[in-house]
């Protein structure tokens, strides 16, 4: 049984002490799976400038080709940037050099965490109350549209603190607005009336204050989420926290300027109509448009020609969700604000059975040293997210149809929700380390808990000898025990974790100092060595069950309150915790019994 | 047998009570009055603002860095070197009106300037209202461990084991505080993360000796209570020694080979198992006596047998 879990053990532990190998790793930006033909196209990029591959993967998301050094590394990633930038995402990694049969029993190393690898973590918020504000501004406009629309008169509409308030002459157009409009915006606003005016007020309700700042979030992860994309980051971390942050951990990511310039961006919409005269790969050859039209990328990297006018921005946007048609196909529901509506009517119905493009444009501030001096340049970038064929007269609600999957909706939904209202995120929380700084920490880490360990176990040996010889083998096993859990789990190992091995490793010897004193207390007292091994283990696992289970308590209150670092910390001393009392007492037991368990008249044992 | 403690008697500790009292209490009131007149010095996880450590490829021109950043509006900088002449770390306090991030940014743009050979080696930047949940957190942290660790020794032993743990516990915390607050020395997150695990492994001090209280509470039936405890102590003197020399062996390898980012943090454990050692025989057990412990508390009515129970009452 200890054998098993031993080896067990060791298999799951032993893939953290290989090396890891400088890696390209390639992702499809529009899903799209990499079949074996795109690898070949991969391979050739590589080969025509004469680099050498030193082995391939492809799991059908992602490809990876290994390198000898990191200059080759840094040279493939510029010549796959080149070919095929367009469409995948290039993303500099190191990939752990484990054997296939290791990774084929899923023993994978550890994650570093970004202060043993560098890297950045950004702890953004978004801002609600801006998300808000934006809102209520909004249905001020719409209400005034609305009520000219339905033909009822108002004295005036005026946004008041966080709330929208309409002034009527008589009650009696006031009972008829707020018929109409608690109709209209029933699961949205709360509708009340001042006392003995002729007001209307109207407030947001708690439901839609929810909404609101879940849209916000999920709207600010998916732009997040596209840039991050952008930036070419292996593995990078976007997670939402609590009700109004968000993490981003971009591991490896060396230029903090540039991410937080990307990751900063602002971005717009515009619909374009198609240019359907022209042809648009002729244009991208002769690199000149069609006077009155311009040249833009589809997702796919296919050119296209779109009208220089813009018949509507992202600004009239109001929502976006992606849905079904009357059809059942997969659709995206665009609802405009009142200008929008009027403005879009009339373009669309002066252009129908036209193809109209939506175009996604990202601006960001660029600073850039130029003779010794930082200048800021903003730069954008554009890219048509859709082409749809315009039907017929569009108003305040509309639908784009002919999306492929249920997916490519939602992911439309979402950028051209982007592009409307967003909320402004700042960072908050910062921490980024150098990837110097990660590697020195590494060593700093593993040197203490080497040289810890040796100290210990030569104390051990000289105070306890042949029982000590016996505590330090379980110390160690106690350790490959902890990398393996660690393992398993798919951890990320920080410096705090680092600390944490060292601390339980010291920690663990204490089960076996308190069995091996019991041990010599019971010879003290008179006991035939074989009896006072098994009182001693027996006495001493009470105690052993008590002071452990005390530190779990602190362990799992660490990990319950604490963030970030503090959490690596509490995970390693909570496993390692269990651990020790495992190999502590069932290890070293097994151990004591293959060396004095096969004497029966044992007359004197080392400790 | 290598031995280093070999007691043919047990040592009278309690008899000595008072003055290990008055010790305690001693070092106590001077941490609370370090901590009240001196405060920590609260890094900027708590507080909020940025650090940042930067590598120059000569020694640092350290009041060249201080003029050019004062020179760009940050008038309360702190700028010193650690580790080597080569390394030095910047704090810089919030700033109204200045987005957190450009900080860092506009920081190493003056530095480049001055000096091309400059690279940043890490940041930190926390807003306050981050810091401030930090902060709470962390309190709230100890708190539920002192909590914890109080039911569950209520449960496990008897009411006033419990409350004789967690007040020797939060002796030693106070006392890690108050000499962070005396010394000086930057109290961040992964100091508290050190204090909390002194919490759990201190009081594994107490349980171990508690553990042989009670045993000997069920077989020294001619004794009393504080010769009891004298036994206990003293029996267990050794193992208590042990554990904690090669713990601190550990923490002395993260001290030295740890650098910087680690060194507060053993900095705090070490103090954290001196005075755990200390606490958990000289203030744990005297509150024992103090809260009244009798025998009738640790011993089960005669219907509640245990099981195995010998004639004396011990349980082997």
């Amino acid at each position: 049984m200890i054998a098993v879990i031993l080896l067990v053990g060791v298999i799951y532990s032993v893939p953290n002490f290989f090396p890891s190998e400088p890696a390209v790793q390639l992702s499809s930006k529009v899903d799209k799976t990499i079949d074996p033909a795109t690898m070949q196209r991969f391979e050739q990029a590589l080969q025509a400038k004469g680099l050498t591959i030193r082995a391939s993967e492809n799991n059908g998301q992602q490809a990876l080709f290994r390198f000898e050094d990191t200059d080759v590394q840094l040279k493939a990633s510029e010549a796959l940037k080149a070919a095929v930038g367009d469409e995948f995402i290039v993303a500099l990694n190191l990939a752990p050099s484990t054997p296939g049969w290791l990774r084929s029993l899923n023993a994978n190393p550890m994650f570093l965490g970004l202060d043993l690898r560098g890297g950045v973590h950004f702890l953004m918020e978004v801002d609600m109350k801006a998300a808000l504000d934006k809102q209520i501004d909004r249905y001020e406009d719409e209400f005034r549209d609305f009520l000219r629309e339905k033909d009822i008169k108002y004295l005036g509409i005026a946004r008041e603190g966080d709330t929208v308030l309409a002034k009527f002459r008589d009650a009696a157009s006031r009972d008829a607005a707020q018929a109409a409009l608690s109709d209209e915006y029933r699961d949205n606003l709360q509708f009340t009336v001042p006392q003995g005016s002729t007001d209307l007020q109207a407030s947001i309700s708690q439901v839609a204050m929810l909404n609101i700042q879940k849209f916000a979030l999920q709207q600010n992860i998916t732009t997040l989420r596209k840039r991050v994309n952008e930036l070419g980051v292996s593995e990078p971390v976007i997670q939402q926290q609590g009700t109004n942050r968000i993490v981003v951990q971009l591991p490896g990511v060396q230029d903090t300027a540039r991410a937080k310039e990307i990751l900063g961006a602002t971005a717009t919409l515009e619909f374009r109509l198609v240019d359907e005269t022209n042809d648009a790969a002729q244009a991208q050859q002769s690199g000149r448009a069609p006077i009155g039209s311009q040249i833009y990328k589809e997702r796919s990297g296919s050119p296209i020609l779109l009208k220089r006018q813009v018949m509507l921005t992202g600004d009239y946007i109001i929502d976006a969700s992606s849905g079904f048609d009357d059809n059942n196909r997969p659709a995206v529901h665009i609802t405009l604000d009142g200008k929008g509506a009027s403005r879009f009517s009339k373009v669309t119905g002066e252009n129908q059975k036209k193809l109209m493009g939506v175009v996604f444009i990202e601006t960001k501030i660029e600073s850039k040293e130029i003779d010794g001096k930082q200048v800021k340049t903003s730069s954008t970038t554009q890219e048509v997210i859709n082409v749809a064929r315009i039907q017929e007269q569009l108003g305040k609600r509309f639908q784009i149809t002919g999306l492929d999957s249920p997916k490519e909706a939602r992911d439309l939904a979402l950028l051209l929700r982007a592009g409307a209202l967003a909320a402004p995120v700042y960072i908050v929380e910062e921490r980024t380390v150098g990837p110097s700084m990660g590697k020195e920490n590494i060593e700093k880490g593993f040197n203490s808990n080497l040289w810890g360990f040796i100290a210990v176990v030569l104390f051990m040996v000289i105070y306890y000898r042949v029982f000590g010889m016996i505590s330090s083998v379980a110390l160690a096993i106690n350790g490959f025990f902890l990398f393996a859990l660690l393992s398993m789990i798919q951890a990320t190992l920080t410096l705090p974790g680092l600390a944490g091995i060292a601390l339980t490793l010291g920690m663990a010897i204490d089960a076996n100092v308190l069995i091996n004193e019991r041990i010599r207390e019971e010879l003290r007292a008179g006991a035939s060595p074989q009896v006072a091994i098994n009182v001693g283990y027996d006495r001493a696992w009470g105690t052993i069950i008590d002071s452990n289970l005390t530190t779990l308590i602190a362990g799992i209150a660490l990990f319950l309150l604490g963030s970030g670092p503090i959490k690596g910390f509490a995970v390693v001393l909570c496993l390692g915790i269990l651990t020790s009392m495992f190999s502590a007492v069932t290890v070293s037991r097994a151990m004591v019994n293959l060396v004095y368990g096969y004497k029966p008249h044992l007359q004197k044992i080392e400790i | 047998m290598l031995e280093f403690f070999h007691f043919k008697k047990a040592i009278p500790f309690m008899r000595h009570g008072k003055t290990t009292t008055t010790i305690s209490l001693a070092t106590f009131v001077f941490s609370v009055f370090a901590l009240l007149f001196y405060g920590l010095n609260l890094g900027v996880d708590f507080t909020g603002g940025t650090v940042m450590e930067v590598r120059y490829a000569q020694a640092a021109p350290i009041d060249n860095i201080r003029e050019a950043i004062k020179a760009t509006g940050y008038h309360e900088v702190a700028v010193q070197n650690f580790g080597s002449t080569q390394d030095v770390l910047i704090r810089l306090p919030l700033k109204e009106g200045v987005s957190s991030a450009q900080v860092s940014e506009q920081i190493m743009g003056v530095l480049k300037t001055g000096t091309p050979d400059v690279s940043l080696s890490k940041v930190d930047f926390v807003g306050g209202q981050v810091g401030q949940e930090l902060y709470e957190n962390g309190g709230l942290a100890l708190i539920l461990v002192a909590a914890g660790i109080i039911i569950y020794l209520a449960f496990r032993f008897e009411w006033r084991f419990a409350v004789s743990a967690a007040v020797a516990n939060l002796h030693d915390v106070v006392i890690i505080l108050g000499l962070f607050a005396f010394f000086q020395w930057q109290f961040d997150l992964t100091v508290l993360a050190g204090i909390l695990a002194i919490l759990g492994y201190s009081v594994n001090e107490s349980v171990v000796v508690f553990d042989r209280i009670r045993e000997n509470i069920r077989t020294m039936r001619d004794d009393t209570i504080p010769d009891i405890i004298d036994s206990a102590i003293t029996t267990t003197m050794s193992r208590t020694i042990i554990t904690h020399i090669s713990t601190q062996i550990m923490v002395l390898a993260m001290l030295w080979f740890g650098g910087e980012a680690l060194h507060n943090f053993a900095l705090a454990l070490t103090i954290g198992i001196m005075f755990g050692i200390y606490s958990s025989v000289l203030v744990a057990s005297p509150l024992l006596l103090l809260f009244g412990l009798q025998r009738e508390h640790m011993i089960p009515k005669e219907s509640e047998k245990i099981e195995g129970m010998s004639a004396d009452g011990s349980v082997v």
